[in-house]
């Protein structure tokens, strides 16, 4: 049918204009006329430095963010206590938030008029990993909230008339019918935390060589006409998000079967 | 509107659903595409539609051929076996869809489908959506939808098999009455054999993509051409080479001449018949239907052992 | 103490001027500028998205191609993409060197085609399922009782995708009206022309006014949280014939 091609045109067309073109050409730029400046500026030890910044964060918000969502999804799912559904929107805060909002909001309170001026985390590794782990709070949550739905709790019960603790109950029965959920969440929150932009670039003051992170990096170098700086290291960072995609799609089947 | 189909064949991949199937609907009669699953009754009925198109062969459609026409301009009413109905419009809406379509005027449109709703019985209900209504409720709109655009053909994929079993009982009735008032050409898929010998003129009994005979349902019983007719269509003893009706088989308590010795196993009333669960000296299990008052002569009770003899027995060459 | 106290220092710094200074800081014409731009190009490219995005759904479910599975996986680009990096893709393809002769960079369009790209996602996804779920047959009877593909699609399919689309569409917008790192490079943030109001908060406080800052981004705020609240109100509306036995 000719209306069925056409539709399948219009899609493909679309797709290839905003993402594979321009994707495309920056790895085909790169490749072929600056791949010696590229892989330069890949060693640059600012650069290096960005990379291990960004490395840093993103090793602390998944890990927490991990731990906390799926103690979340718990209390929300299977808790008993006034506010559930408080709890829920809350951690769905985040991703309702411009990252500059994010940023304004943790400046406003660690800042030099803020409400906590004592504590040191602005224009710091800590004001990254904080702004980080906030911007990339709500994805474990929202995978493992509706798969504990699905499950229901009937296989806890079992457990618990076998004689089975609170903890041995989580660790032999929840965790394991969740396991997909989470680590599909975890593969989302490490592409958040990855691409982070807005909040860190208010919070940590973008100092080169100290407080960059890859993104910031990359801002950096196109703003100082060093093109095949800033192409290096988005093709890196969109070698990330490809692993990201493939890593989503080997987990997705799985987790939609559990 | 009569209705031909001459050879047709119709393959999903390697698996041939339809193979070389012809066969004639007569103008106002009810026929019966009755047939195990997979059989390709479905698939028959989805070409006369035109919701498939054969591979080969032909359709038509009082004598025209429609084979290559797309189901808009067959002039056919389809009815599903889960209803297919449109949930996000009322019941009015469902039913008047086929004329709004056609941009018929707005008192047509509302005449018609008042007349529609009351030959369903379904008055009162033109505001629920169909999730507010029964299974039962939902197949009498589906039908109403169908037949408001006055098809040429009325054709009804399994359309009770998605009820249980006492509205399925009242609605075969009323369709049939139905039938005898409007008269429109009218296929009905069906698995149920009871079914379509209550409800048709015509059955024609499918198996694996081809057609095995299409008879009367007095004929298809009583003249089986073969054994999976015989076999579909009833309950068969196997003797031997021959088959035997459960009814057609005479239960005696002394041996006699051309008798085989049995013995009983279970005792079913069914009301008015007794079917008479037998064993017999090799093995073989029967299946006997008596009257209450021919069980009751004899006084049977599980463990006896008594004589069988086929009054009337048919063999296939 | 992650989430809760800087929202709450942010609400509570941005009316540390009074309810006067808010609004000083809210219709001063930068920041009046800045918003309305922000508006007025997330909705557009919402809504570009919401017919995009449903035709490529209805491409993934309905048609079959080589590939598919690639180009489905490929719609969560997006979301795995820093937006950074989005950015320059865009300026690269879309700029001064622009292989297509399009260049766009620093202009209205070029606000639009980033937000194009970070929001493409939204509608596909949640498209997706419900074109899943929807009952051909549905279709099929309609087209039995002689209605033609684009009625099919007018009168019985879309009715049952809306739900999907519009939430995908607000989902986009809520999203758009955040967005900052793809814009950054791509809109030159020039004030009143083409600067958002996120990059707007940035320069507030990048200049130390952190308070009027913070009144428009609490601003931002509240809009995020309507059009969400408002997607779930859609979504009840209309559902609602799908309730019942």
């Amino acid at each position: 049918m000719a209306a069925r091609l056409g539709l399948r045109l219009v899609a493909l067309f679309y797709l290839a204009a905003i993402l594979v073109a321009p994707l495309g050409l920056v790895c085909y730029r790169t490749c072929a006329h600056d791949a010696g400046a590229a892989w330069a500026a890949l060693h640059a030890h600012a650069t290096v430095h960005a990379f291990r910044v960004t490395l840093v964060a993103v090793a602390i918000a998944v890990p927490v963010n991990a731990v906390f969502g799926v103690v979340c999804a718990l209390a929300i799912v299977r808790g008993r206590f006034p506010g559930r559904g408080f709890l829920n929107a809350f951690v769905d805060l985040p991703l309702a938030l411009s990252p500059v909002v994010v940023g304004a909001a943790l400046l406003l309170l660690y800042g030099r008029n803020g409400w906590l001026p004592g504590v040191h985390v602005l224009f710091s590794l800590r004001g990254i990993v904080l702004a980080t782990t906030f911007v990339s709070l709500p994805f474990v949550a929202r995978e493992v909230v509706p798969t504990l739905r699905e499950i229901g709790d009937e296989q806890e019960q079992a457990a618990h008339t076998l004689g089975a603790s609170g903890w041995q109950t989580f660790w032999r029965v929840t965790l394991p019918s969740i396991r997909w959920a989470v680590v599909y969440g975890v593969v989302l929150t490490t592409a958040r935390c990855l691409g982070e932009y807005g909040a860190v670039a208010v919070v940590s003051g973008n100092i080169e060589g100290r407080t960059q992170t890859a993104t910031l990096a990359v801002q950096d170098a196109y703003e100082n006409l060093d093109r095949a700086g800033a192409y290096a290291i988005s093709l890196a960072l969109a070698l990330g998000a490809v692993l990201v995609l493939v890593a989503m799609s080997l987990v997705r089947p799985r987790e939609a079967r559990s | 509107m009569s209705i031909a189909i001459r050879d047709v064949t119709k393959r999903f991949g390697s698996f041939a659903a339809l193979d070389g199937v012809s066969v004639d609907v007569a103008t106002g009669s009810l026929t019966a595409l009755l047939g195990p699953s997979g059989s390709g009754k479905s698939t028959l009925l989805r070409v006369i539609a035109g919701l498939e198109m054969p591979d080969s062969g032909s359709v038509a459609i009082a004598d025209e051929d429609v084979t290559r026409r797309s189901p808009q301009d067959r002039g056919v009413g389809f009815v599903f076996q889960h209803y297919a109905a449109f949930k996000h419009m009322t019941v009015w809406e469902n039913v008047a869809f086929g004329l709004k379509i056609r941009h018929r005027p707005r008192v047509e449109v509302r005449a018609r489908v008042a007349e529609l709703l009351a030959l369903v019985q379904l008055e009162g209900l033109e505001r629920r959506y169909p999730a507010q209504l029964s299974g039962g409720q939902r197949q009498r709109m589906g039908l109403a939808r169908a037949l408001a655009v006055d098809p040429h053909v009325l054709l009804l994929d399994e359309p009770f098999g998605a009820l249980d079993a006492r509205v399925r009982t009242e609605l075969r009735a009323w369709l049939r009455r139905l039938h005898d008032e409007t008269r429109t050409t009218t296929v009905i898929v069906t698995h149920d054999q009871e079914e379509a010998m209550e409800v048709a003129d015509e059955v024609v009994v499918m198996n694996r993509g081809r057609i095995e005979q299409a008879a009367g349902p007095r004929d298809l019983y009583e003249r089986p051409a073969n054994e999976f007719v015989m076999s579909f269509v009833g309950q068969v003893n196997r003797i031997g080479d021959a088959f035997v009706r459960p009814h057609d088989l005479e239960l005696v308590l002394d041996a006699g001449a051309s008798t085989r010795e049995a013995m009983v196993q279970r005792i079913v009333h069914l009301g008015f018949e007794v079917q008479v669960e037998l064993v017999r000296d090799d093995g073989a299990p029967l299946s006997v239907r008596l009257t209450r008052d021919e069980e009751e002569r004899l006084e049977l009770v599980r463990g006896d052992i008594v004589h069988v003899r086929p009054i009337r027995a048919t063999t296939f060459s | 103490m992650v989430v809760a106290l800087p929202i709450a220092a942010l609400v509570w710094s941005s009316t540390k001027g009074g309810g006067s200074g808010f609004w000083a800081a809210v219709s001063s014409p930068e920041a009046v500028a800045a918003l309305k731009l922000t508006l007025a190009v997330a909705a557009l490219a919402a809504l570009t998205n919401a017919l995009l995005g449903t035709i490529t759904a209805w491409v993934l479910i309905r048609d079959d191609f080589r590939g598919k599975p690639i180009v489905n996986a490929a719609i969560d680009l997006p979301f795995a993409l820093p937006t950074i990096v989005a950015g320059l893709l865009l300026l690269t393809f879309y700029g001064p060197r622009s292989p297509v002769g399009v260049d766009a960079a620093y202009t209205r369009t070029a606000i639009w085609l980033a937000l194009l790209f970070v929001t493409l996602p939204f509608v596909v996804r949640t498209v997706q399922p419900v074109l899943i779920e929807l009952d051909v047959e549905m279709e099929e009877a309609a087209r039995s009782l002689g209605a033609r593909p684009l009625v099919v699609f007018r009168r019985i399919v879309l009715p049952n995708i809306l739900p999907g689309i519009l939430s995908g569409l607000t989902l986009a917008f809520a999203r758009a009206v955040g967005e900052i790192g793809s814009l950054v490079l791509v809109s030159g943030n020039l004030p009143y022309r083409t600067e958002v109001a996120s990059v707007f908060i940035f320069n507030q406080l990048q200049s130390g006014n952190p308070h009027g800052a913070a009144a428009v981004a609490v601003v931002l705020l509240a809009i995020s949280f309507a059009v969400l609240l408002g997607v779930g109100g859609l979504r009840r509306r209309a559902t609602r014939h799908d309730c019942g036995r």
